[in-house]
């Protein structure tokens, strides 16, 4: 029995766990146990936190067993390591932070822990979050489980390769551009990013703050919904933190597609997507449509100018963000500085990888003095007009599909040295970052043996939504149950 | 190339960041495309168009000016590279 636990989704085990089939101890023994034997080869986890784990399962047991137990009691889960943990290194896969371990927890950890969850341990990343194929960890890259010489995508790109390898049923993201929806299409996993402001960036490092958004990985949309409810939530530590009331997303699963509305971009099947790919997609298309939902198109006339204008404004805003780590108060520190100034930038030119240095390099510049009107102000205006160009879309309809990425998982190595082509991989995920908008990945089928991904967007606030629309896909579909061979 | 290497040189200083020698070409190459690349936002039309900072137009919200954290000043500074007596030590900045 123990040996099939780590194919359960967190809504199975949850069950499981209350009919007293298993304890959490058996369960988090038998996923310690899978991240021992396959971890070391994906490189998913920066740090296994195997003696907390079984001490958290054992109080989640005792707890069940007194009849306290919370919505998430004994469930296992993994945490990017963005995210501050109280006195477990904390890293952001960098060198910055190799040492650093966190005074304090980040919300989404905390409000985690409060419900019942083990933290299994922490998963590689882009460097600062600041990549799509997490190949510029310090810690190097992450394997993809579905074939060992490809990109798992990024930045989360642990925690995608983890939950698609079935070493954990669960793992944090986030998603500044993309990072949590495009790893989750790449590893044949689902991926939810919600509502700028839904959930807090308390203790979650930042990278540019007027995009970032905590989420999840997870194996169905119902378990993304159930960890979104934990999640959720006002937090007056995070002055971004929006007050809204958190509806009961599991609650919102049930219902059907029958008359909902769903835009389909025009541009999206332009020039760039994968052929392939395309005729996945719109295969997913039709069954949402079998299912009841009215197709029709969209126009989001500025889609071209969405990735020129992060990669300004995200930059930018780095540029600032990362001006923190000086090497004085915390994080690395160069040998014998001459003087100040030769403290700050060894200690910043040694700790910093070259694709974060290049971020910060090209935010200080469209900041600096004479090109802050032509690029700064110019990209703010433009991303007003992409926020536009949405709201107007959902005057019509009430969730936007299409695909997550525009090609399947891509091979190490083959995209890393060409900023431009890594960066154009974000081209459908990053317009609802920069308007702030809920968005999900679920798998929709293979193209030559690797996973794609269905984009759904949709309003602000809309979660409800884009999860009763990938809860029912997945219903009908199942493509979300497919595992890679070595891993079932 | 859009930029130089003056002007590479100048942005890092800027951004206080020390480029080993090694680094420094193919950091101007590279950063020249990606401004190459963003400088089509140039043909947008964005005129009277307001630029925007927040994805939700909220405005930062405050909180009353008062003390709500305890001081855990010794357990913070575990992670700094150097102390004394509770204070972060710098090289010597005045003369």
């Amino acid at each position: 029995m123990s040996q099939d636990l780590h194919t359960q989704t967190l809504t199975q085990l949850s069950a499981g766990l209350d009919r007293g089939d298993f304890s959490s101890v058996e369960l988090t023994e038998a996923l310690l146990g899978r991240i021992e034997t396959h971890g070391q080869s994906l490189n998913a986890f920066v740090t296994v936190t195997a003696e907390q784990a079984l001490a958290a399962a054992k109080r989640a047991d005792e707890a069940r067993a007194a009849g306290n137990a919370g919505v998430l009691s004994g469930l296992p889960l993994a945490h990017k390591d963005i995210f501050c943990t109280r006195d477990i290194l904390t890293t952001c896969g960098s060198r910055m932070l190799e040492d650093f371990i966190s005074p304090y927890d980040a919300t989404v950890v905390r409000r985690l822990a409060d419900a019942g969850a083990v933290v299994l341990g922490k998963t590689n990343m882009d460097e600062f979050a600041m990549g799509s194929s997490n190949e510029t960890s310090y810690f190097g890259p992450v394997r993809n489980p579905w074939d060992l010489q490809c990109s798992p995508g990024g930045s989360s790109g642990g925690s995608a390769a983890a939950v698609a390898a079935r070493l954990t049923p669960a793992a944090t993201g986030t998603d500044t551009g993309g990072s949590i929806r495009q790893p989750a299409a790449l590893t044949g996993t689902v991926g939810l990013k919600p509502t700028y402001g839904r959930v807090s960036r308390y203790g979650m490092i930042a990278f540019a703050s007027s995009l970032d958004q905590a989420g999840v990985i997870t194996r169905s949309s119902a378990d993304a919904a159930l960890l979104l409810g934990v999640m959720a939530g006002f937090d007056e530590r995070d002055s971004t933190s929006i007050e809204h009331p958190v509806p009961d997303y599991c609650a919102s699963l049930s219902g059907s597609l029958k008359g909902l509305r769903v835009g389909i971009v025009r541009q999206h099947f332009d020039e760039g997507l994968d052929d392939k790919c395309a005729a996945v997609v719109k295969e997913s298309l039709q069954v949402l449509e079998s299912q009841g939902a009215i197709l029709s198109e969209v126009d989001l006339p500025n889609l071209d100018l969405s990735v020129p204008t992060y990669y300004v404004v995200a930059p930018a805003e780095c540029s600032s963000n990362l001006s923190r780590f000086d090497g004085v108060r915390f994080g690395h520190r160069a040998a014998d500085p001459e003087d100040l100034l030769d403290l700050y930038c060894r200690s910043r030119g040694e700790g910093f990888g070259e694709e974060v240095k290049r971020r910060i390099m090209t935010g200080t510049y469209v900041l600096s003095a004479g090109y802050y009107d032509a690029y700064y102000l110019k990209a703010q205006q433009v991303r007003h007009l992409i926020a536009d160009d949405f709201h107007k879309a959902f005057a019509e309809v009430d969730v936007i599909a299409g695909p997550t990425s525009p090609t399947p998982a891509f091979r190490l190595g083959d995209k890393i040295d060409d900023p431009i082509t890594m960066y154009l991989n974000d081209i459908y995920t990053i317009g609802a970052n920069l308007a702030g908008l809920p968005g999900i990945s679920t798998p929709c089928g293979f193209v030559d043996d690797l996973p794609v991904g269905l984009h759904l967007v949709g309003p602000h606030w809309g979660e409800e939504t884009i999860l009763r629309c990938a809860h029912n896909y997945e219903q009908a579909s199942a493509w979300h149950e497919a595992c890679p061979e070595e891993y079932r | 190339m859009s930029l130089d290497k003056d002007q590479v040189q100048h942005i890092a200083m800027l951004a206080r960041l020390k480029l080993a020698d090694g680094e420094f070409a193919q950091t101007v190459e590279k950063l020249s495309r990606i401004v190459d690349f963003v400088d089509q936002l140039g043909q947008a039309k964005t005129d009277g168009v307001v630029p925007m900072a927040h994805p939700l137009h909220a405005t930062q919200r405050l909180r009353p000016d008062q003390v709500v954290e305890v001081d855990d000043r010794d357990h913070i500074q575990q992670n700094a590279p150097l102390t004394e007596n509770g204070l972060y030590l710098v090289p010597k900045v005045i003369e």
